[in-house]
């Protein structure tokens, strides 16, 4: 680099903008590819976005913490996104109202498995206890999820890192899975895909359909508190 | 349901306090009941959304302004993920280093979940379904 250019450089790189707007810029290129692709489930926007962002920071030597400083307003926005939920929630309101039967039961069962099937498969593959404990609440949105695995002995990071990966494992196989099981109620799906995928595969759901897209946000919610609840049982039987 | 006055400006500033504020009374909630249970995870903003619910179900209305915000950040709620997924890459190598066994528990529990959670769901409501109440 020319000394002018690296001068530029040292002034945008020391502020939030520069990777706040590259966030925005590579989702927005993102979102562009898989409308393109007209949402083919393997164009899913936040591994080509997260794609073009590694990219660049691997190019420019940029630290995650640096590039964080920018990307924790989008990051933020989780918060407000989530209470946002509350509002196709409540314009389904007598479709979820008729299906509380239905979202029990699938609750129940859906999160029992994805937590007892991610640790027998481990478990059989021979992963250390700390890995099974990180590995339990893998398919709850990620504070309760780095929360719970350190509860049970696990390591919070790398259950924050087998998070993501679930949802966007999820997000990825949701929609082909489903139209193999040529499954046409949108309830069903986005319930499933809240529950074993969390935020990623609600966001997933979100592109497919409103309706699924509301479910998919209960059954996140309701998924982490289950979880909680049997973790907090787990903890209780195994210490007595 | 009602939407709101069709002429009104959107009152985009409105609608996204009261988002904040419902996910700064569930995060006040968690910080109180973690006083008495130390052991209670529980994130603020999910507590935020059974709030803002509850507030939507007393009203009965949604609000155009409320409507059209929390539209706006749902069809973008991809975006909001990428931060994290980008701190992944960053420390995919964790993956690597236990390697197979955690993909393959991965996949293999995320597809068991998905066809369990969908195969129940669908077998209860069309259980409902048979019995009566059919609509949509």
């Amino acid at each position: 680099m020319t000394p002018e250019i690296a001068e530029i450089w040292v002034y945008l790189s020391a502020s939030p903008l520069l990777w706040l707007s590259a966030t925005l810029i590579a989702y927005v290129v993102a979102d562009a590819i898989s409308m393109r692709l007209k949402r083919h489930p393997l164009a899913n926007p936040v591994v080509i976005a997260a794609g073009i962002l590694v990219g660049l920071l691997a190019a420019t030597k940029t630290p995650y913490p640096a590039y964080f400083e920018g990307a924790q307003f989008v990051h933020f926005m989780l918060g407000p996104a989530t209470v946002a939920l509350a509002v196709p929630l409540y314009r389904n309101i007598r479709l979820v109202r008729r299906s509380l039967l239905p979202m029990a039961m699938a609750l129940v069962a859906g999160s029992v498995t994805a937590a007892a099937s991610a640790v027998a498969i481990a478990w059989l593959f021979g992963a250390p206890g700390e890995v099974l404990a990180s590995l339990a609440p893998k398919s709850v949105t990620a504070p309760i999820a780095m929360e719970l695995a350190r509860n049970l002995g696990g390591i919070a990071s790398l259950a924050a890192v087998l998070v993501i990966a679930t949802g966007i494992i999820g997000a990825i196989i949701v929609t082909p899975l489903m139209n193999a099981m040529k499954i046409r109620n949108y309830a069903a799906r986005g319930f499933a895909a809240g529950v074993a995928s969390h935020g990623i595969g609600t966001a997933r759901a979100f592109q497919v359909s409103e309706l699924a897209g509301a479910f998919a946000g209960i059954a996140m919610g309701l998924n982490g508190a289950l979880t909680s609840l049997l973790v907090l049982l787990w903890l209780f039987v195994a210490g007595s | 349901m009602s939407v709101g006055r069709e002429g009104e400006p959107l009152n985009v500033v409105g609608a996204l306090a009261a988002l904040l504020l419902c996910q700064l009374a569930g995060e006040t909630i968690v910080v109180a009941a973690r006083q008495v249970f130390p052991a209670f995870a529980f994130p603020g903003p999910v507590i935020g959304m059974a709030l803002l619910f509850a507030v939507l179900a007393a009203r009965g209305s949604i609000g155009r302004s409320l409507d059209a915000t929390a539209g706006g950040v749902l069809r973008n709620l991809s975006l909001l993920f990428v931060p994290a997924a980008v701190g992944v890459v960053q420390y995919g190598p964790i993956l690597l280093d236990y390697g197979l066994a955690l993909i393959a528990a991965l996949v293999v529990s995320t597809v068991l979940t998905l066809v369990v959670t969908v195969g129940v769901f669908i077998a209860f409501a069309n259980r409902d379904d048979a019995e009566g109440s059919h609509d949509a």
